[in-house]
């Protein structure tokens, strides 16, 4: 559905030329929800912006349905846009319109006959659960009914795709989710292929099938979200996981040489990492039957990612130095990945 | 009537030429308050769409517009008018009289009402102009429909600000010939030492701007959400 090839965008700040994309390629298939995540400055918003040629690449080729966006004369890039919906962190909603005119705002250059176009605002009204308020202006509307008004007004012209600029990332967490629920709705029941840019992993565990990591303009990593987040490969995505789980605090402990973490020699604390069902739950029991290590479990955390459970445990291994050894060799051949923290 | 007469006393034998002087007034202010908005609007507009990052960013254009813009507000407008009698009798055909002045009123006036519509659209988010063209629209709709139609209750404002301004000038104006309020007060009030006549001209321009000053305050209070 979206193709980016090689996309490079940079900017000339006085005599400095700043590269906020560097040769990212992208192939996002229909009906999907992909995630792009990286910290601020990271390059994501330009690039999500290179989609709809907000911001013009500098280099590359960007591919809607087939369709090169580069190669098209101005009248029809327009209309080519009318088939990307894009919404954003600061929502942009006309302050002047009330909520219904706001939806109504893009069908103005729509075919479509004036009782049809408020048919389906009407319908787009039901749809986001803001029938109640369509004569509200934005200034009487919440952040997540904004966004919910600015999703509606993104759907008017039945887009195929639909760009997420940090759209929850000026919502409370409670809000998040229910503006991420309905991206969900939108995406199985209009079969919309959805782009989310976001700083948040959590976002991109909660809904996204696939995620790419950028980190200053570069995509350092991409796959199923499961699996990167399952195995991430990159530092940075490391990190990234650690936000959206509580296992980070492990290194606070440390940091506070808290008494959990206090090691009597020959121990081990190790980072047990391993997906789908109890897989460390029995590796950890099968050690102490096997190879009498004692795995000590100072706190554990497994989240439920589309479906399939991502479970890491911070453990502190004891033993003989010689089981230790084999109980360790036995662990990484039971597909759990482990990384050890202090010995 | 009569309770007038008694507390300005020169009006009975001046209410002829009040009214006329009011009317020219008028006139001035009709007609190049009229042409000063839509040019003003215009130079405005041009100055945001064409300023770096704008719809039609045209940089040199907008260095132009700007430093024209700031010189030109900078000279005085009794000093402007008289410059200006030349261009004036090209334009309209006379350098004097009613007609002679709207080439100068609307010169001294748009300078400043531009540069405080280009002031007004700049507050609209530039994040909803950037929404406007994801949704492909191209420049002139998102002029009208989100720059203009966004900052209506701003351009109600400046141009309320700019009205008074013109009433200023179109009474000095008619020190050089113009007629209208000004003159009338100058002739009479000051030449001629008839105090009334000056708190008569000055409740009437009062009167005129209070009424537009309420009008302008209703379109705010209803474009205001």
């Amino acid at each position: 559905m979206i193709q980016l090839e090689q996309v490079s965008k940079s900017f000339c700040a006085g005599d400095k030329e700043i590269h906020a994309v560097i040769e990212v390629s992208l192939d996002i298939k229909a009906g999907e929800i992909f995630g792009i995540i990286g910290f601020s400055g990271a390059g994501k918003s330009t690039l999500v912006r290179c989609i709809n040629l907000l911001e013009r690449p500098t280099a590359g080729k960007v591919l809607i349905d087939g369709i090169d966006l580069m190669g098209l004369p101005e009248a029809r890039l327009r209309k080519e846009r009318r088939k990307i919906g894009m919404i954003f962190q600061h929502f942009n909603l006309l302050r002047s319109r009330t909520v219904y005119q706001n939806i109504a705002f893009p069908l103005r250059k729509s075919k479509l006959s004036k009782a049809e176009k408020h048919k389906k605002i009407i319908s787009l009204l039901e749809l986001v659960g803001l029938t109640d308020k369509m004569e509200a202006y934005p200034s009487q509307l919440s952040g997540g009914q904004k966004q919910r008004v600015a999703i509606a007004r993104a759907l008017a012209n039945d887009p195929k795709v639909l760009l997420c600029d940090e759209a929850t990332s000026a919502l409370d967490p409670q809000t998040t989710k229910s503006i991420l629920n309905l991206l969900k709705k939108v995406n199985n029941e209009l079969g919309i292929t959805i782009v989310i840019i976001t700083h948040e992993m959590a976002v991109v565990k909660d809904i996204c099938d696939r995620v790419s990591i950028m980190e200053l303009g570069r995509v350092v990593e991409e796959g199923d979200t499961a699996e990167v987040f399952a195995h991430p490969k990159e530092r940075l995505t490391k990190d990234f996981m650690d936000t959206a789980s509580n296992i980070n605090k492990i290194y606070e402990l440390l940091e506070e040489k808290h008494e959990l973490t206090q090691l009597k020699p020959g121990e081990k604390l190790v980072l047990l990492t391993y997906s789908g069902g109890n897989a460390g739950e029995s590796v950890i029991s099968h050690l102490a039957e096997k190879f009498h290590v004692q795995a000590n479990i100072i706190f554990g955390n497994v989240d439920i990612l589309k479906g399939k459970p991502i479970g890491k445990l911070v453990v502190i291994l004891s033993g003989d130095s010689e089981n230790l050894m084999k109980g360790m060799q036995y662990i990484r051949g039971r597909n759990v990945q482990m990384e050890v923290i202090r010995e | 009537m009569s309770f007038l007469y008694k507390i300005a006393p020169n009006l009975e034998l001046l209410q002829g030429e009040l009214l006329k002087c009011l009317r020219q007034t008028f006139q001035m202010l009709l007609i190049s308050g009229i042409i000063a908005f839509l040019v003003g609007l215009f130079f405005g507009v041009l100055l945001v769409v064409m300023k770096k990052g704008g719809l039609i960013q045209n940089v040199f254009l907008y260095k132009f517009l700007d430093k024209a813009i700031d010189i030109l507000r900078s000279i005085p407008f009794i000093i402007l008018m008289v410059l200006l009698i030349p261009v004036s009798r090209a334009i309209v055909g006379t350098g004097s009289g009613v007609t002679g002045s709207y080439v100068a009123l609307v010169w001294g006036t748009v300078p400043f009402f531009a540069r405080q519509i280009e002031t007004v659209l700049s507050d609209v988010d530039h994040g909803v102009i950037e929404a406007s063209e994801a949704m492909g629209f191209g420049p002139s709709e998102i002029i009208f429909s989100v720059y203009l139609k966004e900052s209506i209750p701003g351009i109600t404002r400046v141009t309320m600000i700019t009205f008074v301004s013109l009433i200023g000038i179109t009474a000095i104006a008619g020190a050089i010939g113009a007629g209208g309020l000004g003159d009338f007060a100058i002739r009479y009030g000051y030449q001629m030492h008839y105090r009334d006549m000056i708190w008569v001209t000055v409740a009437i321009i009062l009167l005129i701007i209070t009424i537009l000053q309420g009008l302008g305050n209703i379109i705010i209070r209803k474009t205001t959400h």
